[in-house]
């Protein structure tokens, strides 16, 4: 570190830091679909990642056939490419649900091995599909370059974008979840189940648009993820591991909990990253994640009542 | 009416309901009384088709509901105050008595349940939780009562509670059923406090109704000795 001047210390914190919002806003993406699905209905959903995955080949797709037929709307098919994303993944989201998932509510370690079936499913359509190399949809202008703040601090337009999409579908799963009848359903049915049923509501079709939400927003976070990475039939996979650790950390059923979550473990692997190695990093991240889990195994922010 | 025919309830190969045949009458409270694990539970989650049950009939107005889900028999005019409240404890008390709107339609709870239990109006925001045994209690009526329900199903609402808010569980089932002349069911252990409410008494033991009085020929020494342990 001695060979950096304080200006450009300053410079490296605060792109690392960006780096790290762009980090923060794909987990948060992952972690909102994972955090419904895991903390509202207990389902250990390992495909979660090949829905991101899903999500990330529509944009790919959509991409691919404005280029084609469509020329001129090159600017804004990505728009069109996220909601697209968010329905193709909902919609299978919910055929998964009614296919699978329902058969084993009441089982979490079945649901854990047929979602990871699933995944294997996923990934090698996608392979056979698409093909084992990575590809990247061409992203509109408006998404490229940098912005500069000063002279040596760069901001890439797309990881702010993905930001603001990022806080746009945050504000949007509060309002669902927690100003609109279907979001009291949904957390009436998480704690549970067989008295919302006895007050009136139809916890399984709560279900099954609970699982299609979460898969969307997966989707959802596959468009976000194109605008960073490049997307390959295990890009999914990759990312799991790391939405577990956010939505278990944060605290399954606290949304807050979530975003401070997925804040904190991007940032930390974002910053170390660049003083020691990327895997020291995750190290350093996960040794620190399960003394606090150990202190507290609920999470960083559970709600505490009389039951 | 809320008519049961020939109700069976088994748990695998143990049958704990034995064709259990009862009317309910509109305007009607009928105790359903018996000791620990006599069938009273049972009974009431397949009432309320938590329980997968064999009947000949279980119709409110003539509509069988047998076998229709929880959600649909709700729909249907039953309503259901478990033992032990079952209030959704992370949920504010407003939110708890909401989750029970979707099925009368309303947009807004009425005052009426306000009116009926003041405390709710004033604990509103705080969560169902943290509430009192007894202010529970009294959340789990008002959450069943915003569906709108012909049959009020309360599985020992006494359980927990202390005597003073008993009498007060008491007074709001008679006002209850004097503003909405619906049928309520209660399974009790308690005697005085049925005495204060029922029309009609039915005795439950391993399964099977034994006993029936109205409430002014009970003879209370009979209806203890069923009760003792």
């Amino acid at each position: 570190m001695g060979e950096y001047s304080v200006q450009e210390l300053t410079s490296i914190l605060a792109m690392q830091g960006f780096a790290g919002i762009s980090l923060f806003s794909v987990l948060l993406l992952m972690a909102l679909g994972l955090a419904i699905i895991f903390g509202q209905m207990g389902v250990i959903n390992m495909a979660h990642g090949e829905f991101m995955a899903m999500g990330a080949y529509t944009t790919y797709l959509l991409s691919v056939m404005t280029q084609t037929y469509f020329p001129e709307f090159m600017n804004y098919y990505f728009l069109l490419a996220i909601v697209a994303s968010f329905l193709v993944a909902g919609l299978f989201g919910y055929l998964t649900e009614f296919v699978l998932i329902r058969h084993l509510y009441k089982r979490p370690l079945d649901t854990l091995l047929a979602t990871w079936g699933l995944s294997l499913i996923m990934q090698q359509s996608f392979r056979s599909i698409f093909g084992a190399r990575e590809v990247s949809p061409t992203l509109p202008d408006w998404l490229m370059g940098s912005w500069m703040p000063t002279d040596t601090i760069f901001i890439p337009i797309n990881g702010m974008f993905v930001l603001a999409l990022t806080a746009v579908v945050t504000i949007g799963v509060y309002i669902l979840m927690f100003r609109s009848t279907w979001g009291l359903n949904v957390r009436a049915t998480t704690q549970n189940r067989v008295m919302s049923g006895a007050v009136g509501i139809n916890t399984k079709q709560v279900d099954r648009l609970t699982f299609a939400l979460g898969c969307g927003i997966a989707g959802i976070a596959g468009a976000a993820f194109t605008t960073i990475a490049s997307t390959g039939p295990t890009s999914g996979s990759l990312y799991i591991v790391d939405t577990f650790m956010v939505v278990v950390f944060g605290g399954a059923a606290s949304l807050f909990g979530t975003i401070a979550s997925a804040f904190t473990i991007a940032q930390a692997q974002s910053i170390l990253e660049f003083f020691i190695s990327g895997s020291m990093a995750k190290v350093f991240t996960l040794l620190a994640l399960v003394i606090i889990l150990m202190m507290r195994p609920e999470g960083l922010f559970s709600i505490k009542v009389r039951k | 009416m809320f008519e049961v025919e020939n109700l069976q309830v088994s748990y695998g190969q143990s049958q704990v309901i034995h064709d259990i045949s009862f009317k309910a009458e509109q305007n009607e409270t009928l105790a359903i009384m018996g000791r620990n694990g006599m069938g009273k539970t049972t009974l009431f989650k397949s009432l309320m088709g938590i329980l997968p049950s064999q009947s000949d009939k279980v119709s409110i107005g003539g509509v069988e509901v047998g076998s229709m889900e929880s959600h649909s028999r709700v729909a249907n005019g039953i309503a259901y105050v478990p033992q032990g409240r079952m209030i959704f404890p992370t949920l504010t008390v407003q939110e708890n008595i909401e989750t029970g709107l979707q099925v009368s339609k309303m947009k807004h709870i009425p005052d009426e349940i306000f009116a009926l239990f003041p405390v709710l109006h004033d604990m509103r925001h705080r969560k169902g939780g943290n509430l009192s045994g007894g202010q529970q209690q009294q959340l789990a009526i008002a959450r069943a009562l915003v569906t709108n329900p012909k049959v009020l199903l309360l599985d020992e609402p006494t359980e927990g509670i202390q005597p003073s808010i008993i009498k007060d569980i008491a007074k709001v089932l008679n006002e209850i059923r004097k503003m909405r002349e619906i049928t309520i069911i209660v399974s009790e252990q308690v005697l005085s406090f049925t005495m204060e409410i029922a029309d009609r008494i039915i005795v439950i033991e391993k399964g099977k109704f034994i006993h029936e009085d109205m409430r002014a020929d009970v003879d209370s020494d009979t209806i203890k000795k069923y009760l003792t342990v």
